[in-house]
Parts: structure tokens; C-alpha cells; sequence
């Protein structure tokens, strides 16, 4: 059976020529980069070109670049480290309950980390999207206290593609001197990142978004930033993430990091044509369909999709069935499906959210890839709603 | 060098030897049943895919827990992961589907509302009507799959003479299912498949190890899938407690056939027609639940002899393996899963319900219970006791 992948959003292949630059760390070159001997040291040399890599993708020093395990620890290393830090900084008030303010549309990985620091007696102010997924910079500005000690806004969102304007809440952020972190696993190799041009203090990075395996992450802290370290250890990565450093996967980092820096603007040229013929052609095939997130500056490769009169669920499976890979909303460890908070957020109700579908391309998805899924969606969909009494009734009552 | 083509190439999957044609979703609850179902239907040809229902959080109460692990219950994690071990052993897709708002508003609300209402609700009789056969068999559908197979022990036929599919008691009755099967309509029996009715557990349990499934001496379930521990009091209060409305510690009065009381109770949930245990007191004679009165708050007790009855009314008749007949009908009639079927006759008074009367009166006929008619092996219909 054919079977297509349109689910970058949710992981890439390992690059070959990636794969290629790890497996000597495996085996042959498999030296603790913390080691003073010359197996350290060479460990140690392509940790450090990775570092470089790394940093030359997001405009930033070498020196600024943390390797975690992921996204994940990325975020929550952020936004834990800046508020435990502001907790013990001489210059905050002692008795004011440290702020942050990021968006209703954020990687669970943020949202959950604030959500356990308002348990902790954190302020939190979730700042609302338009109907495209978009923040309002006026609504930050006007949500900043003096106790404002972090702004967390991702770069692009993993749902809509929707990309959030990090040059003007830099501006805001660094007007009021506070913090700003951004999320920009998703962005990554898909659109430029530049820290300075952004006023980013804080950036996190996940390998396996950008064609390096999954487990390796980094985290960009500008070098001036009070940032407590979330991890305790040995000395590795000046303490502030101590743990031996997972060669291989730091050095796939790196290596996915230059190619996708040499890539970036090809990519996003070829992938926005395969993805606005994607969208035209399945907004001209199904009828009623709309796309989520149409109107916002978004990642070249991302299209959300709502099918009115669909189960999602249902939709996914039956298209996976036949040969392609999408994703709905989101995935929970058990399989449950809840409403996107990110579809919720931008208004839609919850049964279009649920009748929305997520197709995410990559670097190797082709031309014969969207025709494929330009056959088997319409005809996906209209399988489905051909069984959705609540569909067949309101076509009817339309006619 | 060739991984950088592997890379590349999603098509140079492993390959799964079915086609689309005639799909057959198998409705997976992780158990030696379904399983064996999966690996029956793949060993004649077809082509399976696997469903699971998530249907209830077990993170939900947690004050229900207790110390083990949640295992063994249909909607634990462990179980779904049994069932994707043996779609994994088969080769075949699986896939989790999730039902907990259905499984809620049709099941779990409902049982916990005729407990209080003084019934004794079959919640898996709502679920096979409600969720197995509506919202699943339209998944299986919507999915491409024209027919739903189930590890039910129960068969059906098609009559030829009649055009209508009938529904039979299992050729193992220890393990029949029938009983909680007579909700389902024409529509959703011709669109299922029961292809365990014609085995036996032994056989099914031996089939499963010949077939190496991984679940094949996963001991049986025989609690309700959401009450952990079987305990179904404690589950109302946290159930109620959780919805805003704990359930008042009042409890009421435990009266005798004269109306003069005799005791108190602790909530009209905790009783069911024809319980002897738990009533709080000793008496020179056995003594047991007759009746419960919600709007009183009234336990009535007494002895085994009242218990029994001839005669008694159901509601929401669903006629099955028959055309409704012109009445009344004589059939066998059975109360309550543990009941052998008893002779009675049938007639209607009014739309879907009907006054059944036995030949010889029965013991404990319970509200909330189903009736279920039988003809030898056949189910003609079943109703809700009222």
C-alpha cells in the first residue's frame, strides 16, 4: 500500500545525511565529552560544533545554547528557572507573587508548566487569540504588571501554523524589561529565527521537529539572564544543565541545524506551493470546508482544515486506512480526543473542532503526495458524511 | 547507500496482507474474547481492524482507587494496551476510539440515577444498545468497515421465511449473553457478527493459545467495567459528589408489609429486591427488600414468601427476532441474567408496554431489570421492568 505522511508537525524522518554525523558517537567515537583524555576531548570538539550550529540557525553565541532532551524540558526549564530565580533576586519585591504572561494557544509543555506554578501562587494571564490564532500586542502591554517577571509566546503555533509577532512582543518585552521566552519548536527550519531581532532572552528548540531524532532539545538563554538551573548534577554545560551530554543526538542536532539553515528558504518556497495547492484543491472538492488559522502569517508547511459534519476521529482513521497520515486536534496517552484548546481558542465550536483535520508537510513530501491526498480526502469525506445523520439533515434542509 | 532511501520511503512499510475490501472492524476490549474474535476473523480471510473504546477515565475519582493497580477493567489503560499487543501479534491496524461522553451520558448517568431512583439498573445492556452498537458501529462504518464483530456469546440468523436476522442464545449457555442483547434493532444485527456463539469458553480460551495471543490466559472480567472493585455504593457517592450533588446522609425508614417501621437504611441505593444482607437487624424470620419506595424513602421488608409474584409490567419493548405478533403471546420469560426463563404469558397495554404474567409466580421481579422473551433459543423481545 501507498502511504503518504503529511504529520511533520508531529515528527520528521531523521535526515540520512543527520544519521550519517551521529553514528560514529555510537560506537567508534563514543567518548564523555566531559572526559579530559583524547577520547573527551573529541566527544567534547563535536559537542561544541553542534553548539555552533545550533546557534548560527537562531542568530545567537554559541555559548547561549543549552542541549536538553527536548521541547519539553525546554520549556519547562524556561519558564521554571525564570520564576525560581525571580523568587530569590534581591531586586524583586518579597512580598509580591511573581507574573507571567503567555497565550491560550501555547504547547501543553507551556501551558502545564504555568498551570503548575499557579498552583504554586504564580499570577498567570492567558492572553486570548483572534479568530486565526493570532495575539494582540496591545492585549500584552496592557496585561503587564510591575510584577511581570516572564512573557512566554511561541514563534509559530504546532495546530494552525499560525505565527505569533515575536519583533513587536520583543519591543513590548524589553520596554517593560521583562523576560521573554518563546516556544519555537515548531518554527524551526521552517521560518528565520533571529534572537536579536526578536529580543528573545530565552528559545526552545526539539530535534525531531527538524529532521534530528527525538530525545534532543536546546534551549537558548541570552547570556545576561537570571535562569535557575531546573536539573542538579555534575558541572556539564557550566551547571546549568548538568547530565552527560548525549553526544550523538547533540551532534544530529547540530548537523539538522546547518542543513536546515542552508534549506530554509528553498523549503518554505517549495513546501507553501504544495500546501496552497493542497488547500485550494480540498476547499474546491469538499464542499463547505474551510481552512483554520486563513488569514494569519503562518509556517509554510501547516494546513488546518474543518469538514463540517465529520468526526475528526473518524476521518483520521478511515484516511489512515487508505494510506495517509494526518493528525486531528491532539493525541492524548490513552487515545482520548478532546477538543483543540487551540480550535477552541480561536473560537471554533466544539463540533468543528472536532471536524477539523491537521495535514503538515515536509522536506520530503512531493507533488504526487498532495495528489494522492487530493484523492482520498474528498472521497474520505464524503464517505463520512453519508453515514452523519446530523449532516444528511442539515444538506436537506439546506436544499 | 541505502538508508538514505529507507529514510525516505514511507511505502516500504511492512505490509499488511489485507485489502479494503469486505473490512470487518472487531470491537477490542483487550480481553481473551474479542481477541480471539480478531484472530477467528483473520484466519478465514478477512480483513480486521481493531477498535477500542476509551469510555471512562479511570483517573476520574480517585478516592475509588483503592491500593492495586486498575487492571483487569475493560476501560483501564492496561487493557487497551492488551488489545493493541494483540493487533501488534496479528498484524493488523488498531485504533483507540474514544466514547467517554457517550459512555457517560448513556451508562454511567443513568445507573447511578435508577439506583437512587430505587431500581437495579444492567448497565451493560445500556451499553451494547447505546454505545457498542450505535456510536462504535458507526465508527466501524464511517471507517470503512460495513460490519461490527463482537466477543458476545450469542449468535445470529437470518430467517429466510421472515427476511428478519434473529438473535439465539449462545450454544454455551453458562456463557450466554443473550440477555443483554435485546435492545438491538434489524439495522444494527444485520451489521454484526458474534462469532464466538457457536463455542464454547474452553474452545474460545483454546484458540486463543493456538493462535499465541498474547492475552490468552488474561483471566476473565466479570466486574462492571467502571466500579472499581465492584463497588458500586461507594462509586454513586463519589459519582454524585463529583457532579455537585453528594448524596444526603439521611437514609429513611425500613418498614414491614403493614407499613410499620421497623428499622432505618442509609439510602434506597444500597438495596435491591430480594436482599437479605445489610438491612441492619436480626429478626426471628429471614427477612428481605419487596419493594423500595424513592418518593417515601421507604425500604419495605418481608418474608421470602412475598417475594414472589405472578405478574408485572415492562416498558420500552424492543420486539427482536420476531415482527410484533398478534398478541398476546405465550414465551418464556426471563427477570434477571441468573433466572431460568419461566412460561408466561404476554400482553400489550399500551405503546411498548406490556403486562407479562407468569404461570407460577417468581421471585424478586426488580425494577430497572429487563424481561426478556424467549422461544427455546430464540429472543423474540426484552423490555425494561417497571
Amino acid at each position: 500500500m501507498k502511504r503518504v505522511y503529511l504529520d511533520y508537525n508531529a515528527t520528521t524522518s531523521v535526515e540520512p545525511e543527520v544519521l550519517d554525523a551521529m553514528l560514529p558517537y555510537f560506537s567508534a567515537e563514543f567518548g564523555n565529552a566531559s572526559s579530559i583524555h583524547t577520547f573527551g576531548q573529541r566527544a567534547r570538539a563535536a559537542v561544541e560544533t553542534a553548539r555552533e550550529q545550533v546557534a548560527a540557525l537562531i542568530g545567537a553565541r554559541a555559548q547561549e545554547i543549552f542541549f536538553t532532551s527536548g521541547g519539553t524540558e525546554s520549556d519547562n526549564h524556561a519558564i521554571f528557572g525564570i520564576v525560581s530565580s525571580s523568587f530569590t533576586s534581591a531586586n524583586s519585591s518579597t512580598s509580591a507573587r511573581p507574573h507571567i504572561i503567555t497565550s491560550l494557544v501555547e504547547h501543553e509543555a507551556v501551558l502545564n508548566a504555568c498551570q503548575a506554578l499557579a498552583k504554586q501562587g504564580v499570577a498567570v494571564t492567558y492572553l486570548h487569540v483572534d479568530q486565526d490564532g493570532s495575539i494582540d500586542p496591545q492585549d500584552l502591554e496592557a496585561a503587564l504588571r510591575k510584577e511581570t517577571v516572564l512573557i512566554s509566546i511561541m514563534h509559530a503555533n504546532n495546530e494552525l501554523g499560525t505565527v505569533q509577532p515575536l519583533e513587536e512582543i520583543g519591543r513590548v518585552a524589553k520596554q517593560a524589561d521583562v523576560y521573554f521566552h518563546s516556544d519555537a519548536v515548531q518554527s524551526a527550519g521552517k521560518i528565520p529565527i533571529d534572537v536579536n531581532q526578536f529580543q528573545l532572552d530565552l528559545l526552545s528548540l526539539s530535534g525531531h521537529k527538524l529532521y534530528a531524532p527525538k530525545g534532543i532539545g536546546a534551549l537558548y538563554v541570552r547570556g545576561s539572564t537570571r535562569l535557575k538551573q531546573l536539573l542538579y548534577g555534575g558541572h556539564h554545560q557550566r551547571g546549568v544543565r548538568p547530565g552527560t551530554e548525549n553526544v550523538a543526538g547533540i551532534v544530529g542536532l547540530g548537523k539538522a541545524a546547518e542543513i536546515a539553515r542552508h534549506s530554509l528558504a528553498n523549503d518554505a518556497k517549495r513546501l507553501s506551493a504544495l500546501r496552497d495547492q493542497l488547500e485550494h484543491g480540498l476547499l474546491n472538492r469538499v464542499p463547505h470546508s474551510r481552512i483554520n488559522g486563513a488569514r494569519a502569517v503562518r509556517t509554510p508547511n501547516t494546513a488546518n482544515l474543518v469538514f463540517p459534519g465529520v468526526e475528526g476521529e473518524a476521518l483520521l482513521i478511515a484516511l489512515d486506512l487508505k494510506g495517509l497520515a494526518c493528525s486531528t486536534g491532539a493525541a492524548c496517552s490513552s487515545g482520548a480526543v478532546e477538543p483543540s484548546h487551540v480550535l477552541t481558542a480561536i473560537g471554533l465550536p466544539t463540533e468543528e473542532a472536532r471536524a477539523s483535520l491537521r495535514f503538515s508537510l515536509g522536506r520530503h513530501t512531493t507533488q504526487a503526495d498532495i495528489d494522492f491526498a487530493l484523492q482520498v480526502i474528498p472521497a474520505g469525506v464524503e464517505q463520512l458524511r453519508q453515514l452523519s445523520p446530523t449532516y444528511q439533515k442539515e444538506a436537506a434542509a439546506k436544499t | 547507500m541505502t538508508t538514505m532511501k529507507a529514510a525516505t520511503q514511507f511505502d516500504t512499510l511492512p505490509e499488511r496482507r489485507e485489502t479494503q475490501q469486505d473490512l470487518v472492524a472487531v470491537a477490542m476490549s483487550g480481553g481473551v474474547d474479542s481477541s480471539t474474535v480478531a484472530a477467528l476473523l483473520q484466519q478465514q480471510g478477512r480483513s480486521v481492524v481493531g477498535l477500542t473504546m476509551q469510555l471512562w477515565n479511570q483517573r476520574r475519582l480517585p478516592m475509588l482507587q483503592g491500593d492495586g493497580p486498575a487492571q483487569h477493567r475493560c476501560c483501564s489503560l492496561d487493557d487497551v494496551y492488551d488489545a493493541k499487543a494483540v493487533a501488534r501479534h496479528l498484524n493488523f491496524p488498531h485504533y483507540v476510539v474514544n466514547f467517554e461522553e457517550q459512555f457517560e451520558s448513556r451508562v454511567v448517568r443513568p445507573f447511578v440515577e435508577h439506583y437512587l431512583a430505587g431500581r437495579t439498573p444492567i448497565a451493560c445492556t445500556n451499553c451494547n444498545t447505546d454505545v457498542k452498537f450505535e456510536p462504535l458501529l458507526r465508527m466501524a462504518r464511517q471507517i470503512g468497515a460495513e460490519r461490527l464483530a463482537t466477543g458476545h456469546y450469542a449468535r445470529i440468523r437470518r430467517n429466510e421465511a421472515t427476511g428478519r436476522r434473529e438473535l439465539l442464545r449462545a450454544r454455551d449457555e453458562t456463557k450466554d449473553q443473550s440477555y443483554f442483547l435485546w435492545g438491538l434493532t434489524q439495522e444494527q444485527l444485520s451489521r454484526s457478527e458474534f462469532p464466538l456463539g457457536e463455542l464454547s469458553k474452553g474452545e474460545v480460551r483454546t484458540l486463543a493459545r493456538r493462535a499465541n495471543l498474547p492475552v490468552a490466559e488474561k483471566p476473565d472480567s466479570m466486574e462492571l467495567c467502571f466500579v472499581p472493585n465492584g463497588d458500586y455504593v461507594q462509586f454513586i457517592h463519589a459519582y454524585s459528589r463529583e457532579r455537585g450533588t453528594p448524596l444526603s446522609e439521611a437514609g429513611g425508614e425500613i418498614v414491614n408489609e403493614d407499613g410499620e417501621v421497623i428499622g432505618r437504611h442509609n439510602g434506597v441505593h444500597n438495596f435491591t429486591i430480594g436482599q437479605r444482607k445489610g438491612l441492619g437487624f436480626a429478626a426471628g424470620k429471614p427477612l428481605y427488600v419487596l419493594s423500595i419506595d424513592p418518593q417515601t424513602n421507604r425500604v419495605v421488608v418481608g418474608e421470602d414468601e412475598a417475594l414472589r409474584r405472578r405478574s408485572f409490567e415492562v416498558e420500552s419493548l424492543n420486539w427482536v427476532s420476531i415482527a410484533p405478533p398478534p398478541v398476546p403471546l405465550r414465551a418464556s420469560v426471563k427477570i434477571r441474567h441468573k433466572h431460568d426463563p419461566a412460561p408466561a404469558s404476554v400482553e400489550p397495554i399500551g405503546q411498548n408496554c406490556m403486562r407479562i404474567t407468569f404461570d407460577t409466580p417468581q421471585r424478586a421481579i426488580t425494577p430497572g431489570q429487563a424481561a426478556v422473551f424467549y422461544d427455546g433459543d430464540r429472543v423474540l423481545a426484552g423490555a425494561w421492568i417497571r
